[in-house]
């Protein structure tokens, strides 16, 4: 039997907009992951390190806010110098098309606007981890 | 013949027969029905509703900086808009200065940035606050941003008993569904109280809270759940005024209510008419209201961002009209329609104009407005009122033997029930058993969408260096002594608008106010619940 994949849902910022992470969450569960879901507020550095102490495989970001430019690179960045690049960031939210090139060529893999199922997401975490 | 489906039910699961006979809505239907303007209110709260006068249109807006978002407030009263709804940033809603490590990346971006009363001088430059009704989506620090729009009036020489608006205020529903709180529940109930009493005796046409179930909804309950917890929300806030010892008469008769408008047509009008109904006998019967003011459930109605979908995004104009049709056949008070690119960005101009048309079609084109509560003696529609009436009734009944509104939270009861409605939609939704035009059926290969409104990232730096110069410019021993008195007055069980008013007058920000709350107050740790 393989690993169960762990994976940590963050809501990073001010931004209070979880449904989304928590219908997300739910969903990973029932798919048969292990999901730790941050809580509302978390900054980079407290979402990465919880990252790391949790040993996940994935990290999602959620952020309906618009300050995704900001927070999703620095998530990437921080990992990079805790030497945790190998965790996987993917990312959901109101994200116009037009930030998504950027947003990958800083390292994040996959991201999820509105109308995604939760059945792609799971499908592309396994695929990620190597499942 | 075979039926589409097995069973027909509303989203809140109330089961819908083939056809209604007049057998269906309870006895007494005259009674609980009332005359327009007359008590259980089912039918509206007053005589005339609609021939008298339309509803305010009053469309939610505000991004960047407060010289833009007044640039939209002018352009959009110009264009035949009514009232002003004001969106502020999260730091701002959340009592951060511009400059504070917290705002990176969010100033400006989901609402306007003001972090002192030299920004909200710039944002109702020119706009007479004698003559508009301004309403103000903030939460935990309703008190500040009231206190800086006091002292505007005033510098403008209006008097604060000619201010007419709304603080939303509404901390309860901040912990249960939309997430920007600050200090735990005594000190934010507290707050609202002061608030209460402060404007029962200063700012007497203010209103002084909007009990939103709007986010509630938002956040994925069903109908009957959202009148249900924003009652229970409604209730506490009661109890707390009448603890710290007010009459229920002085304060209640400003009272108001922030509802969503979604797709369910007749569940969405029925769902208006039984809140009346229900806040009603709750007033009467239950605090004793003698008042009928107290008893008159105001309200504000949103249509629903959350059934917007990024996906062929003209399909959100009808569904707009359609949620706004609801609201209007249900009594609304205001209405904010939602523009058709909301599941993509912050509206444009264009598409925030567009919005505003749809209502000013409904008002004007479509003669639901002739006659007033038209869908009274529909045997479906009183059935419906009746069934959500039952409904939210077993709930409120629930959350009282929970011990309240504030334990219902404490206890995760309402957070768990919201998201349970939540991902039994999302479930439903991918199955294919809810059908949403254009994300499950009806799919078609699209362009990504041009023009989105963007927030020039510059705009915090703007923010920040106007932030340096304020406090280079301003008496910093007077802004510290009204600090420090604040801070007193936290201490011991004194209303404290007068003390942030002065702090407010001196140019202390929004973040040293709030500051010196938190020290004193602590700040609230939700326990999360999936």
């Amino acid at each position: 039997m393989s690993k169960v994949i762990r994976i940590l849902i963050a809501k990073p910022g001010l931004d209070g907009h979880d449904r989304g992470a928590k219908v997300v969450s739910r969903a990973l569960r029932d798919e048969g992951f292990e999901v730790i879901y941050t809580g509302l507020r978390k900054t980079p550095e407290e979402i990465v390190r919880a990252a790391i102490e949790e040993d996940v495989s994935a990290i999602g970001l959620s952020i309906l806010s618009g300050a995704h430019n900001h927070i999703f690179p620095r998530v990437i960045e921080l990992l990079k110098q805790e030497n945790a690049e190998d965790i996987i960031v993917f990312g959901g939210g109101i994200i116009p098309d037009e930030d998504i090139p950027a947003l990958k060529e800083a390292g994040v893999k996959a991201i999820f606007t509105p109308g995604a199922t939760t059945a792609s997401i799971a499908d592309f975490i396994r695929e990620a981890c190597g499942a | 013949m075979g039926e589409r489906k097995e069973l027909f039910k509303t989203g809140s699961g109330i089961e819908v027969k083939p056809c209604y006979t007049g057998d269906d809505p309870a006895p007494g239907l005259a009674e609980n029905l009332g005359t327009p303007g007359g008590y259980p209110f089912t039918r509206g709260i007053q005589p005339t509703m609609y021939r008298g006068r339309f509803w305010t249109m009053r469309q939610y807006a505000g991004f960047a900086t407060a010289e833009e978002s007044n640039k939209r407030y002018k352009y959009l009263l110009e264009q035949g808009q009514t009232g002003i709804s004001i969106a502020f940033d999260l730091p701002t809603q959340i009592g951060y200065d511009s400059d504070d490590a917290m705002s990176q990346g969010e100033v400006g971006k989901v609402g306007v940035a003001i972090d002192s009363l030299a920004d909200m001088e710039v944002l109702f430059d020119g706009i007479p606050l004698d003559q508009v009704s301004v309403s103000m989506t903030i939460n935990a620090p309703a008190a500040i941003l009231l206190a800086f729009y006091i002292v505007v009036a005033e510098k403008q020489g209006v008097p604060p008993e000619k201010l007419n608006g709304t603080i939303q205020n509404d901390i309860l529903k901040e912990y249960s569904a939309r997430g920007t709180y600050i200090f735990p529940p005594a000190p934010s109930m507290r707050l609202i109280t002061d608030i209460f009493a402060y404007c029962a005796k200063n700012v007497p046409l203010w209103n002084t809270i909007s009990i939103s179930g709007y986010h509630i909804r938002e956040a994925g309950s069903t109908a009957v759940q959202e009148v249900a917890f924003t009652l229970a929300d409604g209730i506490a806030y009661v109890e707390a005024a009448l603890k710290a010892g007010m009459d229920i008469d002085t304060f209640a008769g400003r009272l108001s209510f922030f509802f969503n408008a979604q797709n369910n047509l007749f569940e969405e009008a029925a769902k208006y008419r039984a809140a009346r109904r229900i806040w009603a006998k709750i007033m009467k019967d239950r605090f004793g209201a003698k008042d009928e003011r107290s008893m008159k459930l105001r309200f504000h109605t949103q249509t629903a961002g959350a059934s917007l979908t990024a996906q062929q995004p003209q399909c959100n104009i009808p569904r707009v009209t359609l949620q706004a049709l609801a609201a209007v056949l249900g009594g609304t008070q205001s209405l904010h329609t939602n523009s058709y690119d909301e599941a993509l960005a912050l509206p444009s101009e264009d598409s925030a104009r567009l919005a505003l048309r749809t209502q000013q079609i409904i008002a004007n084109e479509s003669g639901v407005t002739d006659t007033v509560d038209p869908l009274a003696g529909s045997y479906f529609v009183e059935s419906l009122t009746d069934e959500i009436e039952k409904a939210v009734l077993a709930y409120i009944e629930k959350i009282d033997s929970l011990g309240g509104a504030p334990a219902a939270i404490e206890q995760g009861y309402i957070q768990r029930e919201i998201a349970d409605s939540a991902y039994a939609w999302q479930k439903a939704v991918e199955a294919g058993e809810e059908i949403v035009v254009g994300l499950n059926k009806f799919q078609m290969e699209e362009e990504p969408v041009k023009g989105l409104l963007r927030v020039d990232p510059a705009v915090a730096d703007r923010q920040v260096e106007k932030l340096r110069k304020l406090r280079q410019g301003r008496d910093n021993a007077a802004v510290d002594a009204a600090l420090e008195k604040l801070r007193e007055a936290a201490e011991k069980d004194d209303n404290l608008m007068p003390f942030i008013i002065d702090c407010a007058r001196l140019y202390c920000t929004e973040g040293e106010i709030a500051g010196t709350l938190r020290k004193v107050f602590g700040e609230y740790h939700p326990v999360e619940i999936l």
